[in-house]
């Protein structure tokens, strides 16, 4: 399958790929890692008029942390962030999210922002966003404005970027003190997309629990400390809450199940350790 | 127990039978393979893409290719009026009142169903073309279910047959009825095997020249046979069977079955290169592939056996329903056939009865897939063997070993007519227990049952046919037909070796290999012969039918290999090797009876010292023919042709030695299902394999691990989805789930040696045997560990953790009040699911005004998002031009709506349906209109049904992006009629009414 | 800013397996097929185009990546590395490309061009500590390759051979 033709830009950095956005946003698409515009690409499920490469714009590579978060720009790979030594002191969940998304050669060459501008609902990426209560930066000709994660994702595939806007750096929470994490997912196969993903950040004053792969994004819910059977009755009100659907790979049904164990596991998970929860299943 | 070739003691033992490695790998592991698209190809050739149905079911109205032919690049179109011109339709194995051309000529019956096809300079240029060619289609009501399809009032696929049931045979063995109504127990089980396939990396690949001087057409492609279908490419081509000319590359990249089903694309590029007056090349890609090239046949079956009270079981009953896709493509219904004479399996029976059905319905056409039946018979045979032991409360282990034929009855005729040539099932049952530690494993599962875990154990014996006789699939015709045919049988194989001038050796098979080391082998084979070196022996498989001794069993399928194609090169070797011995005589003064060939040496036994070296022996023949003795004929190449003598065409009584030689295999395995997500873990899986003499145990394990892999994939993870409408869902990699690394482990793998008596090495097939055994053996163990909870199940395949949740059934927690309406009962499970959505959006306007709203064109032109326009078509019907976004995904719909039922002000029926470069959509649905305090609730009740490459490429959302869509509508009508433009509702409304009277 | 006028062929400068090299490419052309048509290089090859089976990994300035989701323009300036690369002499097999021959970890070979790139970039991380080879380590790392014919089993011991340096420790299948 091979795509159709396009205009290639390639900008060195993110002042040429915001021009470029400018008054074109519906015309153009931003290629970033190419790992999920490439194959809609080669399907032929879009045919965008031209594309804007910033894989070449060392300034939008750049991780760094920035007080309280960890900023991570628009070329910056999956896998430069994932072997960051420090991250799992940083930001915990990530370090524990990360191995989940896909597989290491789609890591190598895609983007943390992608994953989230992408809003993909079983995705890893925006339910850490999420989870964490972290934000996007997005950018264009007349300037940036911030948004929360529960304000960028707005539905299956459709976050509040506007066609002429760079998304240009999303910024993650560091780790709170004395807080704990765990991420969990199930999947057909190994690296497959999620049917459900499970985030956890606990510390004394509050659980968080977020999930992804059942609505139609990310949900975060926040509890008091729960356990014992108050905790399983707020899984099965999340679980119900997520309003599942029956589809070809997962009965609504099975959906609150996963939901409601893999959340117990995940809690668990982020008791047990000393901050992040391994692969569970 | 393998030959070491390092070490001293072994180094002068055989070739054959040692692990040794491969030939064929250096060249692979340094990136220089010869597959199909690595070859360089004529200047001038062009590359084609083939145009394909979106409908599963549709009449073709009209083609018009003039906007493809003006794009940029493009040489010519091709369609069904060339194909009709050029061409015949497709013979098959039975005949049926169907016409099954290269391109679709009045109907499409299947989604992928080949249409037109553009030729253009490169791919890329081509798949532009495409997009331009407007096809006419009036889609049809589709049948994607065997019940549906077999109904009566069924829609019919072609109409001229009269029914979608193409064949329906019985058969009867022996006293069925008399065994079933003695019988102390009469056990049954239904049984559902889905659509799936073996999917090599490497997909099809064609390069095809029409030669107009020669009134001949010229074919590269990696079609694997079997070569009796070159006589089916040759009758559709108008030509005779020397006048096309097929050869096969070194490498293909798997075929598992598969690539058989590239000799239809051989045939359409071929008219494709015709009418562009060039060599045309064609790569299929993964969507193509997947969604058009082949599948096995999903079989619904009835079993049942009459068993007596010591489990004995006495008689077998089959009805077996195959679903073969929208036509009957050659060979089929072989997937019936291969395995007809075998039906009673590792058994020894004597009574049996059979209703085959072969039944039409709008999916794919099916073919050879790995196994090749025997993952369908064995499915169903298997477990209920398992459910033969749970009803008579025995061991499923004792069960087999009650009824497994005995080692003195080889060779064993079975019930239908298999020749079982040799094998020891009891020992092999009792290898695979030991490997297993099978007290050990009962142990591990009753303490896993103790702490409340799902943990099982289950087997499958399963006798593995290998080299086909070519007559089997004339047991789908009676006894009478046959007889005015004609008698069809044997498995011809052939095999050249030649020495050429310098003393080099030559070998040449009818094979196409993919993968199986068949170099390596033949090498192995004929180094033993001549006392060489493997390495010093070439072997040549690319096979070429205008150069190379072939007959119509000729190609790589069934596990011939080791059978009949290493036979037939060990036959011709020999024949050379005797020549050679003659020569030696009289050079070397002895009887050729008492001469050796080893190390490279010609010597009679006793004197190595007074021989010759190989090489000048064979100069000889070369550089001197005169001193050849006298009657010899000059020149050093033979060619043998072999057949085993065993393949005799079915009898009048229906009675088939399907294959000449016949395997064991028993699979013993542990696993455990995850309570909280289905998951099934494969904890122990031992497989125990008999298949006579082993040429290359490396090699051998290798085919066996594959082969296993694939079967976890059928029995866990692999099928073909369609939805209601014939809509494919399983176009990429990522909705048909071929295991990775961590979805497979390592099965303990052990041997025993029963060689055939029937074939020249005493070698048997072995590369289909765990595509048959692991699925059922996966299976029964999948029951073993959900029977303490929930009883007998019939299991249907791939156990999905979604399948296995089902089966599971537990009561989940209700949802707190405030919740409850979300707890909608559960859609049907069986066959393809509808997308639905319903809803309600709250309005703050009056019904009224949203009706006024949705029966204005303008403002239903706002409403609907994405609308660019809309136009009058005729009463409340409209043609829009819709562009639909979802994410990264864009389409543009031509797309007509129509509203209709309409009772003011409470209700209407919206629809909508279109069709774009990306497939076809509709949503079908009510409205219902609730007046409420500040304003309305308007609920929506929809059905929708998306179609073409959306839908086989992005089914993991449709549900989602349906709702979505339908969410949007709904929102925006919301926003239209609350913000009310200067005419109140009511005014608006009455100039409807107006314009109505 | 670069500006790559589409349906226009652009020439572009590269580096593949240490030689310098020169090819034509118009925007939408993928990686993959410069590669394989317009280089000659037809080691990498194609079995999905949509980043699923991994046949298609290549290495570029060291990272692996799927050439199919890869316009051949974007490796302009770049170091490409492909399996035609990996023998370190010609005639000569890398210890990988030698462990895979023994343990008959491939069969047909078409997946096995970008399991070897991956598995070798794999190993120098190994070498270089950042990663503790272990089998589920391995098998993760495979898992980004489907390969029909093998069962995977060779293949995992074949890489796990040469990324802990020890033959005699792997099990022998």
């Amino acid at each position: 399958m091979k795509p159709a033709a396009f205009d290639l830009l390639r900008a060195g950095n993110a002042d040429e790929v915001v021009e470029a956005l400018r008054g074109r946003g519906d015309e153009v698409r931003i290629l970033a890692g190419g790992q999920s515009l490439m194959a809609v690409l080669n399907l032929r499920l879009a045919q965008p008029r031209a594309l804007v490469d910033l894989t070449g714009c060392a300034d939008l590579r750049e991780v760094r942390k920035d007080r309280a978060m960890l900023v991570v720009h628009a070329a910056a790979t999956q896998a430069s962030v994932e072997r960051r030594k420090e991250l799992r002191g940083e930001v915990p969940l990530l370090a524990a999210a990360l191995p989940w998304m896909s597989h290491p050669q789609i890591r190598s060459r895609g983007t943390i922002c992608g994953s989230i501008a992408h809003a993909d609902p079983a995705a890893e990426l925006p339910l850490v966003l999420a989870t964490l209560g972290g934000e996007v930066v997005l950018r264009r000709a007349r300037g940036r404005r911030t948004v929360a994660a529960t304000d960028f994702f707005t539905g299956m595939l459709s976050t509040a970027r506007r066609p002429d806007e760079l998304l240009e750096c999303v910024r993650f929470p560091l780790a709170g003190a004395d807080t704990r994490y765990a991420f969990t997912e199930f999947a057909l196969r190994h690296g497959d997309f999620a049917l459900v993903a499970i985030a956890v950040a606990e510390n004394a004053g509050e659980l968080r629990i977020g999930v992804g792969g059942v609505a139609d994004r990310p949900v975060l819910r926040r509890y008091p400390r729960l356990d014992g059977s108050a905790l399983d009755d707020a899984l099965n009100e999340l679980a119900w809450s997520l309003d599942a659907r029956d589809d070809a790979n997962l009965s609504a049904q099975g959906r609150r199940r996963l939901v409601r164990r893999l959340g117990r596991r995940a809690v668990n998970a982020a008791r047990e350790t000393t901050g992040i929860a391994g692969r569970t299943a | 127990m393998h030959v070491n070739p390092e070490s001293p003691a072994d180094r002068d033992a055989p070739q054959l039978g040692r692990a040794r490695t491969r030939l064929e790998d250096a060249a692979l592991v340094t990136g220089r393979g010869q597959f199909a698209d690595d070859l360089g190809v004529k200047p001038g050739t062009l590359h084609a893409a083939i145009l394909r149905s979106p409908h599963a079911h549709a009449e073709l109205r009209g083609i018009d290719a003039s906007p493809a032919l003006a794009c940029r690049g493009v040489r010519a179109v091709l369609t069904g009026a060339d194909v009709q011109r050029w061409s015949q339709p497709f013979v098959a194995g039975v005949k049926a009142s169907m016409q099954h051309w290269a391109l679709a000529v009045d109907r499409v019956r299947y989604v992928g169903e080949p249409v037109a096809v553009v030729i253009a300079e490169n791919r890329y240029l081509a798949e532009d073309a495409l997009d331009q060619i407007v096809v006419d289609y009036a889609p049809l009501p589709a049948v994607v279910e065997i019940d549906a399809a077999i109904a009566d009032g069924a829609p019919l696929l072609h109409p001229a047959a009269g029914s979608n049931i193409v064949s329906d045979r019985r058969f009867r063995y022996g006293d069925p009825e008399r065994a079933f109504a003695e019988a102390a127990h009469t056990v049954r089980l239904s049984a559902r095997y889905p659509r799936n396939s073996c999917t090599p990396i490497e997909c099809g690949v064609v390069i095809a020249e029409y030669q107009p001087a020669d009134g001949a057409y010229d074919v590269v492609s990696n079609f694997m046979g079997p070569f009796s279908l070159h006589a089916v490419m040759a009758l559709a081509l108008k030509v005779a069977g020397n006048r096309l000319r097929h050869r096969v590359p070194r490498d293909s990249g798997g075929s598992f079955g598969v690539k058989q089903s590239v000799f239809p694309v051989a045939v359409l590029m071929c008219l494709a290169s015709r009418k562009a007056a060039a060599p045309v090349k064609w790569v299929e890609d993964r969507v193509e592939h997947l969604t058009a090239a082949t599948s096995a046949t999903a079989r619904n079956t009835e079993i049942e056996a009459a068993v007596d009270a010591s489990g004995r079981v006495l008689a077998l009953r089959y009805d077996q329903i195959d679903e073969v896709g929208a036509y009957l493509r050659a060979p089929e219904p072989a997937t019936f056939y291969r395995m007809h004479g075998s039906l009673t399996g590792a058994y020894d029976i004597a009574h049996l009865a059979a209703r085959n059905r072969v039944a039409l319905l709008n999916k794919t056409p099916t073919g050879l897939v790995r196994g090749f039946g025997g993952p369908q018979v064995y499915f169903a045979l298997e477990r209920l063997m398992d459910r033969i032991a749970t009803q008579l409360s025995l061991d499923p282990i004792e069960v087999r070993r009650r009824n497994f034929v005995r080692r003195e009855q080889f060779p064993y005729l079975a019930a239908a007519g298999a020749l079982l040539d040799s094998g020891d099932y009891h020992a092999v049952m009792d290898d695979a227990i030991a490997a297993a530690s099978l007290d050990e494993l009962i142990g591990r599962r009753a303490r896993a049952r103790a702490a409340g875990r799902l943990y099982g154990i289950g087997c499958a014996s399963i006798v593995e046919p290998s080299i086909s006789n070519m007559g089997y699939i004339t047991t789908a015709l009676t006894p009478e037909q046959r007889a005015k045919a004609g008698p069809k049988n044997g498995a011809i194989a052939a095999a050249t070796v030649a020495i050429d001038l310098l003393g080099g050796v030559t070998v040449t098979i009818a094979s196409a290999p993919a993968g199986q080391g068949h170099m390596t082998v033949c090498a192995q084979v004929v180094a033993d012969v001549f006392g060489l070196a493997p390495e010093a022996i070439v072997v040549n498989v690319e096979f070429d039918t205008q150069k190379d001794a072939w007959s119509v069993a000729a190609g790589n399928y069934s596990s011939r290999f080791a059978g009949a194609v290493a036979g037939a090169v060990h036959l011709a070797a020999l024949q050379l090797r005797a020549k050679l011995a003659q020569i030696a005589a009289t050079q070397l003064k002895c009887a050729p009876q008492e001469l050796r060939f080893s190390g490279g040496r010609v010597f009679a036994a006793g004197a190595p010292d007074k021989g010759q070296a190989f090489a000048r022996l064979t100069g000889l023949a070369h550089w001197s023919p005169a001193l050849l003795p006298s009657g010899m004929a000059p020149g050093l190449r033979e060619t043998a042709f072999f057949t085993p003598e065993t393949l005799a065409a079915p009898d009048a009584q229906d009675r088939v030695n399907a294959s000449a030689a016949y395997g064991f295999v028993f699979d013993l395995c542990g696993v455990e299902i995850d309570r909280d997500t289905g998951r099934v873990r494969i904890d122990r899986y031992v497989t125990a394999h008999d298949a006579g003499r082993l040429l290359n145990p490396a090699l051998a394990d290798g085919q066996i691990r594959g082969g296993f892999a694939q079967g976890v994939g059928a029995a866990l993870y692999e099928e073909f989805r369609y939805a209601a409408d014939g809509s494919f869902q399983s176009g990429t990699f990522a909705d048909y789930a071929v295991p990775t690394c961590c979805e497979i482990p390592d099965p303990v793998i052990v041997h025993r040696e029963t060689p055939s008596p029937f074939t020249p090495l005493g070698a048997k097939g072995i590369g289909e045997g765990n595509n048959m055994s692991t699925p059922p053996a996966i299976a029964n163990a999948v029951a073993d560990a959900l029977r303490p909870l929930v009883g007998e199940l019939d299991l249907e395949l791939p156990l999905t953790p979604a399948r296995v949740l089902a089966h599971l059934g537990e009561k989940e927690p209700a949802p707190p009040a405030s919740l409850a309406h979300f707890a909608r009962p559960a859609t049907k499970s069986r066959g393809a699911v509808a997308l639905q959505a319903s809803g309600q959006v709250d309005i703050e306007a009056t019904p009224e005004a949203v009706f006024a709203v949705l029966l204005d064109p303008a403002s239903l032109a706002r409403v609907i998002p994405g609308c660019a326009a809309l136009e009058p078509d005729g009463p409340n019907r409209y043609r829009a031009d819709v562009t639909v976004g979802i994410g990264l995904v864009k389409a543009r719909y031509a797309a007509q709506i129509a509203l209709s039922e309409v009772d003011l002000p409470q209700s209407l029926r919206l629809a909508g349906s279109g069709s774009s470069a990306l497939g076809s959509a509709s949503g079908d649905g009510r409205l219902r209109l609730e007046r409420r305090a500040g304003g309305t609730r308007l609920h929506y009740d929809y059905e929708a049904q998306v179609g073409g490459r959306i839908a086989a490429v992005g089914s993991r959302m449709l549900e989602g992006a349906a709702r979505r869509v339908l969410a949007e509508l709904f929102d925006s009508l919301g926003r239209q009629a609350s913000g009310a433009a200067r005419l109140t509702a009511w005014q608006r409304l009455w100039r409807w009414l107006g314009l109505r009277r | 800013m670069k500006h790559y006028a589409r349906d226009t062929e652009h020439w572009i400068a590269l580096k593949l397996n240490g030689v310098q090299r020169r090819g034509r490419a118009e925007p939408r052309l993928l990686l993959s097929d410069f590669l394989r048509q317009e280089l000659g290089a037809t080691g990498t090859h194609v079995g999905c185009e949509h980043g699923a089976c991994g046949a298609c990994t290549v290495r570029i300035d060291g990272e692996p990546a799927r050439a199919c989701l890869t316009l051949a323009l974007q490796v302009e300036g770049c170091a490409v590395e492909t399996v035609e690369g990996l023998a370190p002499a010609p005639g000569a097999l890398s210890a990988l490309q030698d462990a895979f021959r023994r343990r008959h970890a491939l069969q047909c070979g078409f997946c096995t061009a970008g399991i070897l790139v991956s598995a070798t970039a794999w190993i120098e991380r190994v070498a270089a500590g950042e990663i503790e080879a272990t089998e589920a380590a391995v098998r993760d790392m495979l898992s980004g390759h489907l390969c029909r014919c093998t069962g995977y089993a060779p293949i995992v011991a074949a890489i796990l051979e040469v990324a802990t340096g020890d033959a005699a420790e792997i099990a022998n299948a």
